[in-house]
């Protein structure tokens, strides 16, 4: 049982930790700022709960369970809410997001390939 | 982290530079409360919780001052055309 919840937590723990660097390359290497938004707003949403229920598994049962719990509820809430505000603000800002073909957009009889 | 630092440094809008913050307070968290767990701290999550917390209300009011500024610009250049 103890091995099992030992494994299960790095498990858990190590994707928690591939997603936050995939975050990072993605916030670096993407093209524009929506493509950045989503990099940066997807891959945390995923790895705050994966990494705190690998730690959660590691902890003995008390009160700080509770703690960490409120912390995850707390970054499931807020994370994707600041991400919408932030893509809004944008663009009321006047950026438009990047389309590889504009004229796709328009529905012109030379965009289809 | 320090990807996100990077990013908010050379980024080209002010945009991308409140997105980095955000992005590098969300690790700020979690780093907090991991290193705090190996380390054995007393009482670091509730340091992780109020980071939390202020990272999120700083970023919803930065959103809103630069949306706000932005609609009063588009409302001055239109009553002046």
């Amino acid at each position: 049982m103890n091995l099992l919840l030992e494994w299960t937590s790095a498990v858990f723990l190590l994707t928690g930790g591939f997603l936050c660097i995939t975050g990072g390359v993605g916030l670096l290497r993407m093209p524009d700022f929506f493509s950045r938004v989503h990099a940066a707003g997807v891959t945390e949403t995923l790895a705050a709960p994966l990494l705190l229920c690998g730690l959660m598994l590691r902890m003995e049962w008390s009160l700080e369970i509770v703690k960490v719990l409120m912390i995850l509820v707390f970054i499931l809430a807020t994370n994707p809410t600041a991400t919408q505000a932030m893509a809004k603000a944008t663009l009321t800002g006047g950026q438009r997001p990047l389309v590889a073909d504009p004229e796709a957009r328009e529905g012109g009889p030379s965009s289809k390939s | 982290m320090g990807m996100a630092l990077v990013r908010a440094f050379l980024g080209p809008t002010e945009y991308d530079r409140m997105l980095a913050a955000n992005s590098f307070g969300t690790k700020t968290v979690l780093l907090i409360a991991l290193g705090g767990h190996a380390l054995s701290w007393h009482s670091y999550l509730d340091v992780a919780l109020l980071y939390a917390m202020i990272n999120f209300i700083g970023t919803i009011a930065v959103m809103r001052f630069f949306e706000n500024r932005n609609q009063s610009e588009k409302q001055e250049s239109g009553g002046a055309s």
